[in-house]
């Protein structure tokens, strides 16, 4: 009304006062300035303001990283298993000199144990003990010392058969590098006694070897150990032509270095050395070794690389089974989302340890341990995927941009999947991560109860293997447990930083609000 | 309302019953371990293994299985561990110390999570909400075995303050001694973060929500304290979801911890199911099964229709 009054009242203005503002060009709008931002580009800056996110994330990476290169470069594997270093202590060759990261071991010792340990060093020139702190004498007068020995060389000597070739052999790399492997064979052994290695270190005299109970070297008057090799007057005995050890040969007595049995020879090797003329190098294990003498460094990244192995390929396959079955479920709804939704539900109750023993019992044999238990995850884990789908696409499948394109004559195939799918992609792929965590979780507790048993594989093995390996050396041998128990932890604690960043960036409006 | 949950509990039935169906039949298709040799039980095994059809195709076996148990409550005997005893009996001795350690933890976590969650959604956005937010993101995710090694390193084997394994009964007394309590604190400690940690999150989220409601201004411009507010309306409204978590925590008590029981060695459901997988008895393998099924299904019913019952303004049954 107010309109029409206030055009009545527009004064004529002549036609010449107006001018056209546009003639040559089409009418459109301001070209934007700025790229536009997709769907994922936009997740992704606000993925990028989460730090923590982005830190687990790369740890994740990191530890991602671990788990492959290290199989491949390591010296060892799962199928390495050395009799004599096992539980031995984490070493760093790097940080060894320091004192930290050394494998030593702080302990108390009898004098006994004392001198014993102290005996290798004398023989073969490297010390199993690496520091003394402190002797002290009990209410009885044994005599007590706090050392710290290094569980490495407290192996020491071992013996060893060797055929004759590898006999030869031994003594042609003995000659060339110069280096003593082989040492000269004991008199007689104390069969009271016998600390490790069957007795192999003892190469001295005992005190009582007749009652033979306390295992106390006798010495000379100026305290040094008296050597007790088995001696002859033939110089090649047992066809021995190689290095010969200090004080040797003295008074035209030789050492013994082998004795001939029914097989070859048997001799006495500094472990060490042999190892060394063995495999190639020196034994160091970064994290140590278990009591099977596996390499706990290789054999975590070897379990590291199936949890998530196994954890991607169930994420995976879920992933694709849960957004097949929940998107027909979605968009049709009626009497097909009534049936489907009966068979999740019954799926989706079966508790998981069940299904997975029960997998394991009957496809174990056939199929493998592990492909029963991928199968184990995928039989019901795609359940949570799949509603999680159908809620997405009953939420959007009703919207007016869908029907609009409806109404254009799209298809079904091209709703799905055109239209709704990728509206609901963000908060289906954070389900799809968050389900990682719970995989690794689940396999590690499954081989832990070795409900899937990897003890005997010799190319597998996972982080519950490990751990339930370790338990029963927690007082003792604490580095077993506490590697694989930290690896996993900062692994779940990651994924679940990584899944809660995702679902912010994906969905701001739910940042903050766990669950 | 009674409708609904009628009708649920029928469903809770179906399931029941279908997954048994399944569990049954592969169970069956397994080959049966022979029944060892252990003196007079030997006997009673084959006889009870008669007495179920052993011989007779699986379905059949499968009514006379339903039916023992519905008839004389007969869940089979043990075969190949527990010789001869009966499969309830023998449950029924397990469960009391699952049950124990975990109303422990659960009665230790509940008050430590709502306190603490509360006080995160109170303090939202200022350092302690973030601290204890932080801290709950890690607490809920390492993995429980990892706090029980870590339990069992400093307070059993540095400090000593705890036995390093739960004690016996015959040591103890009685399940509820106070021997038996301090040999269950390792225990009962290992499952309680991840449980703490859990009602953190799950309280803070749900009262910082219902915190922004605009009922809650209008609490506080009638003139109620901040005190008062919270108690009477935030508190009341945020316990309508959270409650219901706890009634199914509660149900869950009876399953436990299979790991933690394996850890500490506690003689209780969790170790008698890895360990009837382990020497394959099968009659306990089944009916462990059907209790943890059960288990399940009646702790989400339980969830389910609680809604109902606290918040009258749910009306169940009346959507879809």
């Amino acid at each position: 009304m107010m309109d029409e009054k206030n055009v009545n009242r527009i004064p004529d203005i002549p036609k010449e006062k107006f001018a056209f503002v546009q003639r040559s060009e089409d009418l459109h709008d301001e070209k934007l300035q700025t790229k536009a931002i997709g769907y994922l580009g936009d997740a992704w800056i606000r993925f990028r303001t989460n730090k923590s996110a982005v830190v687990a994330f790369v740890l994740i990476m990191i530890l991602t990283l671990f788990a492959l290169i290290v199989p491949v470069v390591s010296h060892y594997s799962v199928a390495f298993r050395d009799g004599y270093y096992k539980l031995v202590l984490p070493k760093n060759e790097l940080l060894a000199p320091t004192g930290l990261w050394d494998g030593g071991k702080n302990e108390q010792q009898s004098e006994a144990g004392y001198l014993y340990l102290n005996a290798i060093g004398q023989e073969n020139g490297h010390s199993a003990v690496m520091k003394v702190y402190d002797s002290f004498q009990d209410a009885t007068g044994a005599t007590f010392y706090n050392i710290r020995s290094d569980s490495y060389r407290s192996v020491g000597f071992v013996f060893v058969n060797l055929s004759e070739a590898e006999y030869k052999a031994l003594m042609a790399y003995q000659d060339e590098k110069g280096i003593q492997v082989m040492y000269p064979l004991q008199q007689t052994m104390n069969k009271h006694f016998v600390r490790a290695n069957d007795g192999a270190n003892f190469w001295y005299l005992l005190q009582d070897e007749s009652q033979g109970t306390t295992g106390m070297p006798k010495l000379d008057e100026e305290g040094h150990y008296i050597a007790n090799y088995l001696t002859s007057d033939d110089p090649q005995k047992s066809g021995y032509t190689s290095l010969r050890i200090a004080g040797d040969g003295e008074n035209g007595v030789y050492y013994t270095y082998a004795q001939k049995n029914q097989t070859g020879y048997r001799v006495r090797v500094d472990y060490a050395e042999y190892f060394q003329y063995i495999n190639g190098f020196y034994a160091s294990f970064l994290f140590g070794t278990n009591v099977y003498g596996q390499d706990i460094f290789t054999c975590l990244a070897v379990g590291a690389r199936f949890s998530l192995l196994l954890a991607i390929c169930v994420a995976t396959i879920n992933f694709i089974l849960g957004v097949i079955y929940g998107a027909i479920e979605g968009y049709y709804g009626g009497w097909v989302d009534m049936i489907m939704e009966r068979i999740s539900d019954i799926l989706a109750d079966v508790p998981f340890i069940v299904v997975a023993t029960l997998f394991q019992l009957h496809l174990a044999a056939k199929v493998g341990v592990v492909w029963s238990l991928l199968f184990a995850f995928v039989l019901t884990g795609w359940v949570g995927t799949a509603s999680r789908v159908r809620t997405q696409f009953y939420r959007f499948k009703g919207q007016e941009y869908v029907l609009a394109a409806r109404t254009l004559g799209a298809s079904d195939r091209r709703l799905i999947f055109k239209h709704i799918f990728p509206n609901s992609l963000g908060t289906i792929i954070t389900g799809a991560v968050m389900t990682i965590p719970g995989v690794i979780f689940s396999e590690s507790m499954l081989s832990y109860l070795h409900i899937i048993n990897l003890d005997t594989s010799s190319t597998l093995t996972s982080i519950g293997t490990m751990l339930s390996n370790g338990k029963d050396y927690l007082s003792t041998y604490p580095h077993i447990l506490f590697f694989p128990a930290v690896f996993i932890a900062i692994l779940e604690i990651c994924f679940n930083l990584f899944g809660n960043g995702l679902r912010d960036a994906f969905n701001p409006s739910l940042r903050g609000a766990d669950d | 309302m009674t409708k609904y949950v009628i009708k649920r509990i029928l469903l809770m039935f179906l399931t029941l019953f279908v997954i048994t169906v399944m569990c049954f039949v592969l169970i069956k298709l397994l080959p049966l371990p022979a029944v060892r040799e252990m003196g007079k039980d030997i006997n009673l095994v084959l006889m009870r293994r008669e007495k179920m059809g052993y011989n007779r195709p699986i379905m059949v076996q499968f009514f006379l299985y339903l039916k023992n148990i519905v008839t004389d409550w007969d869940w089979g005997v043990g075969e190949q561990m527990y010789e001869g005893l009966e499969i309830w009996d023998v449950m029924m001795q397990k469960l009391p110390y699952t049950v124990v350690v975990n109303l422990y933890s659960i009665l230790i976590s509940i008050p430590l999570g709502l306190g603490l969650g509360i006080y995160a959604a109170l303090k939202k956005n200022k350092w302690q909400d973030t601290l204890i937010s932080t801290l709950v993101m890690v607490f809920i995710s390492v993995p429980s075995y990892v706090y029980a090694f870590l339990v069992q390193y400093i307070f059993c084997f540095k400090l000593n303050w705890f036995p390093l394994q739960l004690a016996s009964l015959s040591q103890a007394g009685s399940i509820f001694s106070g021997k038996m309590f301090v040999s269950m604190v390792p225990a009962i400690m290992s499952l309680s973060f991840g449980v703490i940690a859990g009602f953190t999150r799950y309280t803070r989220a749900e009262l910082s929500e219902v915190l922004t409601g605009d009922y809650m201004l209008l609490a506080r411009t009638k003139g109620l304290t901040k005190a008062q507010a919270i108690s009477r309306h935030a508190m009341r409204n945020a316990m309508v979801v959270i409650l219901p978590m706890i009634f199914g925590e509660f149900i869950g008590i009876l399953g436990g911890s299979m790991i933690i029981e394996n850890i500490f060695g506690i003689p209780g459901i969790g170790n008698l199911y890895v360990n009837s997988i382990s020497v394959r008895d099968y009659n306990f393998f089944m009916a462990l099964n059907i209790f943890y099924t059960l288990i399940g299904l009646v702790s989400g019913i339980v969830i389910d229709i609680s809604y109902g019952f606290i918040d009258p303004r749910i009306r169940m049954g009346s959507k879809k």
